[in-house]
């Protein structure tokens, strides 16, 4: 059945460089910056990354970061609880948006 | 789950047979052959640049059926190597100044000559090596195992793939995990793992699953603070070791319809540099029954030493085949993807 995702366009995504290949590039060293070893380790790094895979709902992101977290040393109980971090944020975000509802309502009510 | 509980060999498992795995290795569509990957290189014809490891596999017996296993190992298989042989493998040793041995399996230490390599190893001079489950040392018939290795000052080399016991158990059988806990808490006892007691516990992990290892030092430092904190067990190195695409893990793979994508990782990580230090270049393997190999992997798959090198141990000659040209195939991208791996971990 013909679906948006594909799980081998995953292997394509360098073709995002052939129409713009200095854009790509940047992009790309920046990338390869942003999970190098830091203040923060790769393995924590691909653990926020799973994460946040998740928050946004990127199945190529949560394909590639599963890999990446087991390879990195992280096991599917450490995954688990990243993914729990994002849902409890993304949770938490809609629950904290509930104060602005109480204040709407606390105003126009008597 | 539908492995592990016998070896392919009990079952009558197609992949019992070493000439339909190398066969399927050879034959998989769109692999590049390893011989292409060398030349790219600049190391094709591999070969050797010395013996310093004398390994020995003493047998398939083991009291585990892990579902990686590479030799097919398990409590249903019997070869093992005859006081015979293990004694031309004394006399070859003794012929050479190679300065380890190292004893594999199986579970080695099930073996009947398992002691007395050890022990003649030892009265040779020789660093001695076990390659232990870790398990076998709870085993009753084994109850003076711990303190007789640490009498002879053996190096121990164990398995634990993780510090969490849903994914060692996944790999090694249910309850292995603890057992594992129980006897690493015997060696520390013994002084194994200890700083300063001269008695070496090294770890190995292999990853539960289709994808390599993790960075080997940063891992290491991980299991330290897990298995400290949370168990008060304490070792020495961690070695992280890749899965080979034969044996039991080739039917994990192929049963698990990861086959494909596990090579295609293996072939997209190959290192020009894990392939100038794989361990076979520096190693040499002797089979249970004596055959001579260029390392374990080769043996498992039964590819002998080729081009008129000695096919046997009681044939040993140390000056022919320092130099000899290693045996390879496309198994071989298990040792050279990523950071490498070898029997001592990885090799970049």
């Amino acid at each position: 059945m013909e679906t948006y995702y594909h799980p081998k366009d995953l292997a394509h995504f360098s073709d995002m460089g052939k129409a713009n290949p200095a854009l790509w590039e940047k992009f790309m060293a920046y990338y390869g910056a942003v999970f190098a070893n830091g203040a923060l380790t790769e393995r924590e790094k691909a653990l926020i990354a799973l994460a946040v895979a998740h928050a946004v709902q990127c199945p190529y992101c949560i394909d590639a970061y599963t890999q990446s977290c087991l390879e990195k040393g992280s096991n599917i109980e450490e995954m688990t609880e990243a993914v729990h971090v994002a849902c409890a944020i993304r949770g938490g975000s809609s629950l904290v948006h509930g104060v602005q509802m109480r204040n709407v309502a606390t105003k126009i009510s008597m | 789950m539908p492995s592990a509980m016998k070896s392919l060999k009990f079952r009558g498992s197609r992949l019992a047979s070493a000439a339909e795995q190398v066969r399927f290795l050879e034959s998989t569509n769109g692999l590049p052959r390893f011989d292409e990957k060398l030349s790219g290189a600049g190391l094709h014809p591999l070969a050797a640049t010395g013996i310093t490891v004398f390994q020995i596999n003493v047998g398939k017996l083991c009291n585990q059926t892990c579902r990686h296993c590479h030799v097919d190992a398990g409590p249903d298989r019997s070869e093992v190597m005859t006081r015979e042989t293990a004694g031309m493998c004394v006399a070859a040793l003794a012929r050479t100044d190679i300065p380890t041995v190292d004893i594999t399996g199986g579970a080695p230490e099930l073996t009947p000559c398992f002691r007395y390599l050890v022990e003649e190893s030892k009265r040779l001079g020789r660093h001695v090596m076990d390659r232990c489950n870790l398990t076998v040392l709870l085993l009753p018939s084994q109850a003076d195992l711990a303190q007789f290795l640490a009498r002879h000052r053996v190096e121990i080399v164990a398995s634990l793939p993780s510090y969490a016991a849903s994914q060692t158990d996944a790999q090694r059988g249910a309850g292995v995990f603890g057992k594992s806990l129980e006897a690493l808490r015997l060696l520390n006892s013994l002084g194994y793992g200890r700083e300063g007691s001269g008695l070496v516990l090294n770890l190995v992990t292999n990853p539960v699953g289709a994808f390599l290892p993790p960075p080997q030092g940063p891992q290491e430092n991980h299991f330290k603070e897990r298995l400290a904190r949370e168990h008060g067990v304490v070792f020495n190195r961690l070695y992280t070791i890749t899965n080979m695409p034969i044996s039991r893990f080739l039917e994990f793979l192929l049963d698990s319809g990861n086959y494909e994508g596990y090579m295609q990782r293996l072939v997209e990580a190959f290192n020009p540099a894990a392939a100038e230090s794989v361990m076979c270049r520096y190693t040499l393997s002797v089979g249970w029954d004596g055959r001579l190999y260029d390392c374990d992997f080769n043996q498992m798959i039964e590819l002998p030493l080729d081009n008129g090198y000695p096919a046997h141990i009681r044939d040993f000659d140390s000056r022919v085949l320092h130099t000899r040209r290693i045996v390879t195939g496309n198994h071989c991208y298990g040792c050279t993807a990523g950071a490498g791996s070898s029997c001592g971990g990885s090799t970049t």
